[in-house]
């Protein structure tokens, strides 16, 4: 069995010669730099995909700790919006109607400080310090929010977060502003938390920012401070940010959903050929000096070196004089289901004696054999590309 | 480094490599039980590469890197972290720092003033009761975390060695 080997100046190799840029792995989101938003001196920060979410109780915010790939604002009054919005920050306006009202009230810890939690975060930290030990110990201060957390469980019902903040991520919700990426996260320890020390704490929505562009999407810096108490007494502050955003969409993505077939190139040699196609004629060239006729298309004649030529028009009638199966790499636009194949490749003999690649359609890839007579069609693969195919014929 | 200390002073890096088991044991440590910190296919139905470590380990971790260098009676005051490129399993984290303050009793107790930046006067590092550290994460793809540390420093290293 012979391989296709005109395929080199023959005018639908793409068919069997995948673009490679289509066949290599997209480049992981991480290692493609995200602009900085705000221009601010930082290097650009690697854009991770988004994670979309369920709107997060308070606490659930920080789980999503997500690369932000842009500058959210230092302060906790944000900075002016990125992009004049006036029409778009009405929602801007709704939503800082909830700057100053609670997330969450009177929440309390699922359990009381105590030394298997703090244990635990110690190995899972591999922090080693002799302050988180023994009789006199007390737990990390950076476990702050641990203490506050719902788990698997969640908090009973009835605490936890407010009215408000539902509202609130409805409304983002409802904007498209779906997805959720922690930013900052700015705790303030004011006593050690000690083994027993019952937690309480209270959650309140400190700011909300315009709209903002970030490499991300388009969305707003939610910020939420939550005071920690323990047995009643004020332990710490966790000032915690995330962006609520409509998550961009990546180019990628679209040619995922819809693969399309790499394009043909298009020359001066080959453009009748092409010409052709567009009227559903399959044109074989014809040297105007031996009458030889040659495909693919090629400036001078394969027998006498004739330049001039003239073409002939296929009868669409032909064999198939071999073929090969694409089992890997897969390749959605080529294969009838979208699956990425396997597909059938042909080099199919025309009436008229020249060979031409191509796909056989009609007939499944593992049922095309050496010499099944097929006949011409044109396929419409997208809007903007017709392509002759190769119709296995009943008998086949 | 030992004390005194001064504004300017690097901290020796910490080098941290992340494995699939740090992150899920930091996620689980901190109740974050999101699927993204330990479910990798549902991490990638997220559009995520993989899992990666929550924010909350990543403010465990620059808390340790500073008590493990200024000692278990040092005590954090504040931390301060903002997130940049995610930490996937086998990335390593470099975490560095560099004191960029150092608080006298008097300004910790609303005093006027800090220990100036371009002093070298180790009276400052003598009598300083609190360090203000910058701390900055690097990962193989970029920046995971910069930070700041409030840090209140053990009393005998403060007071004793610089005199």
């Amino acid at each position: 069995m012979s391989a296709p080997e005109p395929a080199r100046r023959e005018p639908r190799r793409a068919e069997s010669r995948p673009d490679p840029d289509r066949l290599s792995p997209a480049a992981p989101e991480a290692a493609r730099p995200a602009p900085s938003v705000s221009g601010a001196a930082r290097p650009a920060s690697p854009a991770p995909e988004p994670v979309r979410s369920a709107p997060p109780a308070p606490e659930a915010a920080t789980e999503s700790a997500r690369e932000p790939a842009t500058e959210p604002p230092t302060e906790p009054a944000p900075a002016p919006p990125t992009e004049p919005a006036p029409e778009a920050d009405r929602l801007h306006a709704l939503l800082r109607a909830y700057e100053g009202r609670a997330a969450a009230t009177g929440g309390s810890g699922r359990d009381p400080v105590n030394l298997p939690m703090i244990r635990h975060w110690c190995e899972a930290m591999g922090d080693t310090s002799p302050a988180y030990r023994g009789p006199a110990a007390t737990a990390p201060p950076t476990m702050l929010q641990a203490w506050t957390m719902g788990g698997l469980s969640g908090h009973p019902a009835g605490t936890g977060r407010s009215a408000a903040y539902d509202e609130m991520f409805a409304l983002l919700d409802g904007a498209g502003c779906t997805s959720v990426v922690a930013t900052d996260c700015e705790q303030e320890y004011l006593r050690p938390l000690r083994p027993g020390d019952r937690i309480t704490f209270d959650t309140v929505i400190e700011s909300v920012s315009p709209r903002k562009t970030t490499a991300l999407g388009t969305g707003y810096f939610v910020t939420t401070r939550t005071d920690v108490h323990a047995e009643g007494e004020l332990a710490g502050t966790h000032r915690f940010r995330i962006l609520k955003y409509r998550p961009a969409r990546r180019n990628e993505d679209a040619e995922r959903k819809a693969p399309a077939r790499p394009r043909p190139v298009v020359n001066r040699d080959n453009a009748g050929f092409w010409a052709g196609v567009a009227e559903h004629r399959l044109l074989i060239q014809r040297c105007t000096d031996c009458a030889s006729l040659r495909f693919p298309w090629l400036p001078g004649c394969n027998t006498c070196g004739g330049a001039e030529w003239d073409t002939v028009e296929a009868s669409g009638e032909g064999t198939v004089f071999s073929h090969v199966v694409m089992h890997h790499p897969p390749f959605p636009a080529f294969a009838p289901d979208g699956d990425g194949g396997p597909y059938a490749v042909a080099l199919v003999e025309l009436a008229e004696g020249v060979r031409i690649v191509s796909n056989v359609i009609g007939v499944p890839y593992d049922r095309v054999r050496v010499g099944m007579p097929v006949h011409l069609e044109f396929l419409v693969a997208d809007p903007e590309l017709e392509l002759p195919v190769f119709r296995a014929s009943e008998s086949g | 480094m030992t004390p005194p200390y001064r504004v300017g002073d690097e901290l020796p890096p910490l080098e941290i490599p992340v494995t699939r088991t740090l992150i899920v044991a930091g996620a689980i440590a901190s109740r974050d039980y999101q699927d993204v910190h330990h479910d990798a296919a549902s991490a990638r139905e997220k559009g995520s590469p993989d899992i990666f470590m929550n924010i909350l380990t990543t403010n465990g971790l620059v808390g340790r890197y500073i008590t493990d260098h200024f000692g278990p009676t040092a005590v954090l005051r504040k931390v301060a972290i903002r997130l940049g490129a995610p930490n996937y399993p086998g990335d390593v984290l470099r975490l560095t720092g560099r004191i960029t303050e150092l608080r006298t009793a008097d300004a910790s107790s609303g005093g006027a003033s800090s220990a100036d930046t371009s002093s070298d006067e180790v009276v400052d590092a003598v009598e300083a009761i609190e360090a203000v550290v910058q701390v900055t994460g690097g990962n193989g793809i970029g920046r995971h975390v910069t930070g700041t540390v409030a840090v209140t420093l053990p009393e005998p290293s403060a007071k004793r060695t610089g005199a």
